[in-house]
């Protein structure tokens, strides 16, 4: 349980979530674009709540702003909300099943999302609604999979011995 | 020893102090403007590396289809370019010949002079935005002298202005953006109007347009270069439909912009506040690919 061994694997892992947030995709697929950023967060939350707690969401929110370009503050008002949950009922979710856990995910995922669209709303740049929450169903769709892989990495690093 | 339950009110304390915290963020950044600042310096400092990162592939990719390319299709396109670049030239001989009839003729009217335009080519980075803003990042920043609300354009018309400035790198707006607008004219009455942006990249909104206006499916309309931000005289877009409903007080008009919004990689950036009075610059400024205009 040392903490630089924690950051020498979440650091990493969320600068490579920045990135695929800003992968070049095809126009088809990119409005299904999960967000990476949020997922990950999500799992080191979960993993290690007593580490990655509601500062580090902001500070990555604000990150995540100026990558994509959005009013500072928007998504990391989302993020610190989600993390929120996730910091208090960590102990609930951890004992769902992968399906159970996906939910869940989806569920904060949605949160995140209407809280982004709602600052939108305000500054009257609301985009259309089609799409717009697509990204939480490939979120979900996606968490057991970047659950095991992130897992796996966890062990691997030691970063810590509970869950 | 560790607890098994996190310290509860301290992670709702603080929580609420970070949601304040956004809160007062996002009113500083979106009222006043306030964090123009702090973005352009995690822009540069953090963001710019990863998106230069991004790039490389689509960037390594262009370098091998040109060191690639066969030697006939080098030719080829050598051919095709000097054709071109013939073809430009004869139309400039005609376009100086004006130019200087335009010069006698506003001198004869003791009119303004036409001002000089600087402009400086610029490369659209291959990163993916936020899907639903039409935004996109250019390879040209602070370091070559750009500054928020600089005027973009490509070889068929006006793209965008400049909302974001980094030390390497850029955000420019596009002219579709919902939350953008610009003054334009219609080049054929000179009736003017603001166009707005709809989200799509191939349709603007003419606003506030009266029924009874002298607009036509086709027209061309070009900035106006009122309120300063743009230069005048480019083009902006086409005209593509007119409803004039009855029970409405203004027309409906959309127009379909003439630059090529999602397909350029390559675009102008125009310095148009340049207080150069002689309309015919000839003198290169010290970067070689910014090229004086007229």
């Amino acid at each position: 349980m040392r903490s630089q061994n924690c950051f020498r694997i979440v650091i990493p892992t969320l600068i490579i979530a920045l990135m695929l947030g800003m992968w070049p995709l095809p126009d088809w697929l990119e409005y299904a674009r999960p967000e990476w950023v949020v997922l990950v967060l999500m799992y080191w939350a979960l993993a290690m709540p007593e580490r990655i707690g509601v500062t580090m969401a902001w500070v990555v929110g604000l990150l995540l702003d100026v990558t994509q370009g959005a009013i500072i503050g928007q998504h990391a008002l989302g993020l610190v909300l989600v993390v929120f949950v996730i910091s208090t009922q960590y102990q609930r979710i951890r004992v769902f099943s992968l399906a159970q856990q996906a939910l869940v995910v989806m569920l904060l995922l949605l949160v995140k999302q209407v809280m982004v669209l709602w600052v939108s709303g305000i500054v009257g740049q609301a985009p259309d609604i089609g799409l717009y929450f697509l990204p939480a169903l490939t979120g979900a769709i996606l968490w057991p999979w970047l659950f095991i892989v992130l897992r796996d990495l966890r062990r691997r690093f030691t970063v810590s011995s509970r869950f | 020893m560790q607890s098994l339950f996190l310290q509860g009110p301290s992670v709702t304390l603080r929580t609420i102090l970070l949601v304040i915290a956004s809160v007062v963020v996002m009113v500083a950044d979106h009222r006043w403007q306030a964090l123009e600042t702090v973005r352009d310096a995690i822009e540069s400092y953090v963001v710019y590396p990863l998106r230069y990162t991004i790039n490389l592939p689509s960037q390594l990719v262009d370098w091998g289809d040109k060191s690639l390319s066969s030697r006939q299709q080098l030719l080829d396109d050598n051919r095709k370019l000097q054709e071109q670049q013939l073809r430009a030239q004869v139309s400039l001989q005609k376009l100086s010949v004006l130019e200087n009839e335009n010069d006698r003729l506003r001198k004869m009217l003791s009119a303004q002079p036409k001002v000089g335009e600087l402009v400086l080519v610029a490369e659209i980075l291959a990163i993916d935005l936020d899907p639903y803003k039409q935004q996109v990042i250019l390879n040209k920043g602070r370091n070559k002298e750009v500054y928020i609300g600089q005027p973009i354009i490509d070889a068929w018309g006006v793209m965008g202005q400049v909302v974001h400035l980094g030390l390497f790198s850029s955000t420019a707006l596009l002219i579709s953006d919902p939350s953008h607008a610009i003054p334009v004219q219609v080049s054929r009455s000179g009736l003017r109007s603001t166009a707005f942006g709809t989200g799509n990249s191939q349709l603007l909104e003419l606003r506030y347009i009266p029924h009874n206006a002298d607009l036509e499916i086709g027209d061309v309309i070009t900035t106006s270069g009122l309120g300063g931000r743009f230069p005048p005289n480019y083009p902006v877009g086409r005209i593509t439909s007119i409803e004039r409903a009855a029970g409405e007080s203004f027309a409906t008009v959309l127009a379909e912009p003439v630059a090529h919004l999602d397909r350029s990689r390559e675009v102008l950036l125009v310095w148009h506040k340049m207080q150069v009075k002689d309309v015919v610059i000839t003198k290169p400024v010290d970067d070689e690919s910014r090229a004086v205009k007229k």
